[in-house]
């Protein structure tokens, strides 16, 4: 079981979410997340969604998902070829005589507060799904008042963009 | 020239050579059906009794008309009651264009009177599906529906379209001049080829993807050229004659055991346009991983998705196996005088009472007959009995298996395919679920013939109760149906009963030749059970649980 990254280029039209999240969880996967949003062109928006499967699983995900008219491009982007961020944004408590020490935590995560108050302050950080969760598992002792993600997004490295990719081969370990 | 959004409907449905629809009016479609009316005998609307049998009809007139079926609802539980019909269209790959209304564009989302949210409802059962809330969108929407529901793996499209669009007006103009088919890329198959003359005893298995790719004759003249003998799925029936020396029978649960014998001893299946269904395969299929497989279908995501293939190809049937006819004639004398040895064993075995029925049947109808089937103990019997020669002339609801397809199917089967005999094999259980339509077949004078199989029980469930659960045969008898003679008297339908297989000849004989709707009520024993069986929890097409 690993962790799959699909990119997707898909209509920007209504429906288009429900579809593709639907199609995937009635297939039996569950999505790890999924963020989409509106690429340069109005027509068009790019979805990120990453699943943890085996290869053969993945291959249905993805064959699946290009039957669909809506999907107009779709990238399989492995670890080695990609770079992907998330945003979390953590609320901590700030117990007194402990936010000086919560700060220099952030510091050292380049996390940002984005606000604080007497008893509280709520942390920005942006990067792979690995940070933002040992920022979190630090923060727990500290005690977390809530958390919100925005789940990853991902590009292909390089000047390869989705635009000209070709659908992914089928990866199963048949052939 | 600038018309209603009805009237775009109606051209657009007659473009894609379409000149029946089926369902049922409702306060949104009216100027859809008044749109019709006004098209005179351009195209033919048949009011059904239920929407879900005008769903059925729809596949069953595409099914045998080999292109799109129409089916139109209003809004609310006219759509709702589309969702069984859309998803047998769908799980047989069924290409239909559903189209519903809706309430006023500016009113959708605010639970108006019979406003029901049908696109969230019918995405998993649909290829896709459309709103049209603007009449500019209405033409280029619905031809992408028709487009889109019989390209690629043929399948159903839902159009729902707001009240006021039908009543805008808009341009319409007719299609650009016959667009030249893309070329069909030719496919080279060499490797494929060589690993073919490699099997000593290598076995087609053919689907319903065969029939849908118009691609029978050419999968017979393979099957000829190489000397290969074929098996095939429910759906794939008539996909080579069923006369033919080469075809050995329908595997699955109730299969034929030559046939699933044939698949547990090849050493190469070579399988066209099928997905591997539990019903062929069984839930634990031990040829996974020790049958090579040649796995050719047109829909990639079922490659892999439960049969992984040493080889697969990612085509139309009828391409495909024109790359595969390149191959040099080939024999394979001793594995198919082995075949031979089953089959003879099987047809020792003397057959009962249903079997000879439904053998006669098919016998009678003869080889252009289109068959058409309830879903239930009838069903397997006329699979396995009928004879089906051709191909779509089998019209059963195979992934679904929806009872209550029967009816509504025979009904869009005899629309599509006027001159033709239909006949529609059903069950007590199975007829009960759609009797209404007797009323649709006398309104159109549709002179198809129903045998009914009645043995006074949901008999499949009978059958499973017996061997499962000790006997208890609860909630399956049927007690308290009608005596179907008499009540297809009372829609104006010649009736009979059949206690014997002379009876049934008599009154099936004399149905096929008045050329008028007709039912026999023909009575088999309570008991009478489909065999073989697989065993359910078995590993496949090895192990039985009925001989």
């Amino acid at each position: 079981m690993d962790r799959h990254v699909l990119s997707l280029l898909v209509d920007n039209s209504a429906g288009v979410l429900e579809r593709t999240a639907g199609l995937i969880s009635r297939r039996g996967f569950n999505i790890d997340s999924l963020s989409v949003g509106e690429t340069g062109d109005p027509r068009f928006s790019r979805m990120t969604i990453i699943v943890t499967c085996d290869a053969r699983a993945q291959d249905q995900i993805v064959g699946q998902l290009l039957k669909q008219v809506f999907v107009k491009k779709l990238q399989v982007l492995p670890s080695d070829s990609r770079v992907m961020r998330e945003l979390l944004l953590v609320k901590v408590s700030t117990a007194p005589g402990k936010r000086a020490e919560i700060l220099d935590i952030a510091n050292v995560f380049r996390a940002k507060a984005i606000d604080v108050c007497a008893d509280s302050l709520t942390l920005e950080i942006t990067g792979e799904i690995d940070k933002s969760e040992a920022l979190i598992r630090i923060l727990n002792e500290f005690g977390i008042l809530e958390i919100t993600r925005t789940g990853s997004t991902a590009l292909c490295r390089g000047s390869e963009t989705i635009y000209d990719s070709k659908p992914p081969e089928i990866s199963g370990d048949f052939e | 020239m600038r018309v209603s959004g009805a009237e775009i409907i109606v051209e657009c449905i007659l473009e894609h050579g379409v000149d029946t629809v089926f369902g049922i009016p409702g306060g949104t479609v009216l100027p859809l059906i008044d749109a019709l009316y006004a098209s005179g005998d351009r195209i033919t609307h048949i009011l059904t009794a239920h929407e879900q049998a005008a769903a059925h009809a729809a596949d069953g007139y595409a099914r045998a008309s080999c292109g799109p079926g129409v089916c139109v609802a209003t809004g609310g539980p006219g759509a709702t009651n589309l969702c069984t019909g859309i998803t047998a269209a769908y799980m047989d790959s069924v290409p239909i264009v559903c189209i519903t209304g809706n309430v006023h564009s500016t009113r959708i989302g605010t639970d108006c009177f019979q406003e029901v949210d049908i696109l969230g409802m019918t995405i998993p059962v649909t290829k896709h599906n459309y709103q049209v809330k603007s009449v500019s969108m209405l033409l280029g929407t619905l031809r992408e529906a028709f487009r889109l529901a019989v390209s690629g793996r043929p399948g159903p499209v839902l159009v729902d379209i707001a009240a006021d669009v039908m009543r805008d007006t808009a341009e319409y103009s007719p299609p650009d001049e016959d667009l030249p088919l893309p070329s069909e890329t030719p496919i080279r198959a060499g490797k494929l080829i060589s690993r073919i003359e490699r099997a000593s005893a290598p076995l087609l298995l053919a689907g319903g993807g065969v029939i849908r790719a118009g691609a029978a004759s050419r999968l017979t003249e393979l099957a000829e050229r190489l000397d290969i003998p074929v098996v095939t799925t429910l759906m794939g029936l008539g996909a080579i004659p069923s006369s033919h020396p080469l075809f050995i029978g329908m595997v699955g649960l109730h299969g034929r055991k030559e046939a699933n014998l044939a698949l547990t001893r090849a050493d190469l299946l070579i399988a066209v346009g099928t997905r591997f269904s539990d019903r062929s395969l069984g839930d634990n299929s031990d040829l996974i991983g020790r049958l090579p497989l040649i796995h050719i279908d047109i829909d990639r995501a079922e490659m892999g998705k439960l049969f992984p293939p040493e080889h697969f190809l990612i085509s139309d049937a009828k391409i495909a196996l024109d790359a595969l006819l390149r191959a040099e004639p080939q024999t394979h004398p001793k594995w198919r005088e082995w075949l031979a040895l089953g089959r003879e064993e099987a047809a020792a075995v003397a057959p009962s009472y249903p079997e000879q029925l439904l053998t006669s049947l098919g016998r009678i109808a003869g080889p252009e007959a289109l068959i058409c089937t309830d879903v239930g103990q009838h069903q397997m019997w006329a699979a396995q009995q009928a004879g089906i020669e051709r191909p779509g002339h089998f019209i059963t609801s195979g992934g679904a298996g929806a009872m209550g397809f029967g009816l509504g199917a025979a009904i869009g089967a005899q629309s599509a395919c006027p001159e033709k005999t239909v006949v529609l094999v059903t069950g007590d259980g199975s007829l009960q679920m759609s009797l209404g339509e007797l009323s649709t077949v006398t309104r159109y004078a549709l002179p198809i013939t129903i045998a009914v199989i009645n043995n006074h029980s949901l008999g499949m469930i009978r059958q499973l109760q017996t061997l499962f659960y000790g006997g208890r045969c609860f909630a399956s008898s049927t007690e308290g149906a009608p005596d179907f003679v008499r009540l297809a008297a009372s829609y104006g339908i010649d009736g009979g009963l059949a206690a014997s297989v002379g009876e049934f000849e008599i009154l099936f004989k004399e149905a096929l030749e008045s050329r008028r709707p007709a039912l026999i009520d023909c009575r088999v024993p309570r008991d009478a059970v489909v065999r073989p069986m697989m065993n359910p929890g078995g590993r496949g097409n090895t192990s039985y649980i009925l001989d």
